[in-house]
């Protein structure tokens, strides 16, 4: 491996990591700015993806249908837990938030414990993406190309109806200003609960693509949950291009991290978030100038 | 009439307190993690406790006081506190983490309190900062990687790279591998760590050996890292290029069956295989699967062997703190893992250690043993308990 493609390889990992925070922090960081609602339970949601995909293909072998089941599953669980609890707590501010949602935390990974059992599971993925492949003269794991190239088609495609279709405009107008985008005629509320869904199932998404690479674990739920507020805090608060600038500013951090100075790999995107939170407080890209 | 039931009543109700006190004797705090990374160690350890209890007919004389360390430090010393002062135990098992028994050693020292390791492998604990409380019965650190080190030197193997969690055990482990690699002739050109509990990505650490001149890759690797780690070298095709080796927790039988094929060809060392094929072993995995329904690994060898040596130690009739502390380093026997004894000098088990490769059979995943390095004694490094 000469350095030249050394550093391609590193920079493709940096690109995989990004794309798995941004299906996370996207769906955050919309509910965030939407509904100005903190959802620490979407590292559990991420979690019950990666099981739920676990349980598609140990039943069928089907990768591919686990790969939409599974997002779908999580995103019925996140509705009802939107109807039964998240939709009281909307008006009781951040503490309570905080507590409610941290509490889901443990409720789910108990479930998920007492369901799965504490070893970890993995998920066998398709031959086609299995080992590494030649691309100009590079070995690089068809399956984290997979990754990236999956992560890349949603980001195009939330983009594109952000901004060509009437859906984007009418959520562009709520994150802009709730209170007059209702006067003007749109459903804030039942824009608000499918945005959730949305959310939810692209957490799921990241739960069933990541269970191959990271295997499938209850800790998975707490561990994602800080680099997704990191990525959240950094992108700014309700946008897209927040959620993206944010996700691979953390994502290339991390990996470039652990490669130059291995010994602070851990401390920088706390150094980082520092910086953000003293130099622009309210993040790279914000929704609300 | 009435007051004859009433006397009856109280005789009965008395007599089942004596009952109780004479079969409640020992107290036993069990310090296990039940959450994070090594959550999946600590239920397995449990499992083996259980076992042997209930295998000695003694579940009723050692009563047990479980509590969650999380492997967190802090936790830890914690809980042990709270099991030593609040529920007054006369003796703790477990800790699984490193980490976590460097931070309760002294606690446990001052307090006189014998502490039977389960699975924490610290070599101070043994070593430099041995105490006369502390009994280890799962291996130190020093003693699966010694014995790798030079084994791998001997195979021919020339330049090594080392990858490993960045805390104590990590660090103590690649540690002991390094030197007596080193001192065998090897080559170690390249070692680094990776944030403990952090990393779920190790693609950054991964290509940097995949672009060095190694010839073979030593890590530790233990519980979910484990999986992680496995599955992502396999994904970057390493397995042809960069042989993996390290102490065999990357590739313990807790694990194998949701690796799959991934741990097929991995050399490692353990100081215990479930293919070992001893009467003792025989009967111990015969006895773990009619109860668990699963196979058993090292780590639940380690809780039986843990709660035998107590078991041991009462039937020669020690009872309460001091006495037990006193008759452990006397205990010795044949268990599933073969020969074992407690060092009276450092109160570390002496064992023997198994170089294994796992490979794939008709019967599923299982371990090939390739070489025995028997009765290994770890270095008083200063400790002297005798």
């Amino acid at each position: 491996m000469s350095g030249a493609e050394f550093w391609i390889v590193q920079a493709l990992n940096g690109l995989q990591l990004s794309m798995l925070l941004f299906l996370l922090s996207v769906g955050l960081t919309v509910i965030f700015g939407l509904m100005h609602f903190v959802n620490l339970a979407h590292g559990a949601l991420y979690m019950l993806g990666a099981y739920f995909g676990v349980a598609m293909v140990s039943a069928t072998g089907q990768f591919w249908l686990a790969l939409i089941v599974a997002p779908i599953g999580v995103m019925a669980v996140g509705m009802g837990l939107y109807q039964a609890l998240i939709r009281h707590m909307r008006r009781q501010g951040p503490m309570n938030q905080v507590l409610v949602t941290f509490g889901l935390i443990f409720v789910l990974v108990d479930l998920v414990r007492i369901l799965w059992g504490n070893v970890g599971l993995g998920i066998s993925v398709p031959e086609l993406l299995h080992g590494p492949v030649q691309l100009f003269g590079i070995s690089y794991p068809a399956y984290r190309l997979f990754i990236i190239l999956l992560g890349l088609a949603v980001m195009l495609a939330l983009g594109l109806v952000l901004t060509r279709t009437a859906i984007g405009a009418m959520l562009r107008a709520s994150v802009e200003n709730a209170a007059m985008a209702a006067t003007m005629g749109i459903n804030v509320e039942r824009l608000l609960l499918w945005v959730f869904a949305l959310g939810c199932a692209l957490a799921g998404l990241a739960g069933v693509i990541a269970a191959p690479v990271f295997s499938a674990t209850p800790s998975m739920a707490t561990d994602i949950l800080i680099p997704t507020l990191i990525v959240v805090v950094v992108g700014g608060l309700g946008s897209l291009r927040g959620a993206v600038l944010g996700s691979l500013t953390v994502g290339f951090v991390q990996t470039f991290g652990a490669v130059l100075v291995p010994g602070l790999a851990s401390l920088l995107i706390y150094a980082l978030l520092a910086a953000i939170l003293i130099l622009r407080p309210q993040g790279l890209l914000p929704a609300r100038q | 009439m009435k007051t004859t039931v009433r006397t009856v009543t109280a005789a009965l109700f008395a007599a089942a307190l004596i009952s109780q006190a004479a079969f409640a004797e020992t107290k036993a705090g069990l310090l296990l993690p039940k959450s994070g990374n090594y959550a999946a160690l600590g239920e397995e350890i449990d499992a083996g406790v259980v076992l042997a209890l209930e295998e000695a007919g003694m579940a009723d004389d050692i009563r047990l006081v479980r509590e969650d360390s999380e492997a967190k430090p802090p936790v830890g010393l914690a809980k042990t506190r709270k099991l030593v002062l609040q529920d007054n135990v006369d003796v703790l098992i477990g800790i699984v983490s490193s980490a976590v028994l460097g931070a309760v050693r002294n606690f446990v020292d001052g307090a006189g309190v014998p502490l039977i390791v389960a699975n924490a492998g610290n070599v101070d604990a043994t070593g430099k900062d041995c105490s006369a409380s502390i009994f280890r019965v799962s291996f130190s650190n020093a003693q699966l990687n010694r014995p790798m080190g030079t084994w791998m030197a001997g195979q021919g193997i020339g330049k090594v790279y080392t990858l490993a969690p960045d805390y104590a055990a990590g660090h103590q482990m690649i540690e002991a591998f390094i030197s007596a690699f080193e001192a065998a002739g090897g080559e170690v050109i390249g070692s680094e760590f990776t944030p403990f509990g952090k990393t779920q990505d190790f693609g950054p650490w991964l290509s940097k050996v995949g672009a060095s001149e190694a010839d073979a890759l030593y890590v530790f690797y233990a519980g979910g890292e484990a999986n992680s780690f496995l599955s992502q070298y396999r994904a970057f095709g390493m397995g042809e290029t960069v042989p993996l080796y390290g102490p065999g927790f990357i590739t313990s039988p807790l694990q194998t069956a949701a690796q799959g094929e991934a741990a097929v060809g991995i050399r490692s060392a353990l100081h215990y295989i479930p293919s070992l094929d001893t009467p003792e072993n025989n009967s111990f995995i015969a006895a773990f699967t009619a109860r668990f329904k699963r196979q058993p690994s090292e780590y639940a060898v380690q809780g039986y062997d843990a709660a035998r040596v107590l078991i041991e130690a009462i039937r020669v009739g020690a009872s309460g703190r001091a006495e037990i502390a006193a008759a452990l380093p006397g205990v010795r026997y044949t268990g599933p893992r073969g020969p074992l004894q407690i060092d009276p000098a450092t109160h570390n088990i002496i064992q023997n250690i198994y170089i294994y490769e796992t490979v794939m059979s008709d019967e599923g995943i299982t371990q090939k043993l390739l070489d025995t390095v028997e009765n290994v004694r770890d270095a008083a490094n200063g400790c002297d308990l005798r």
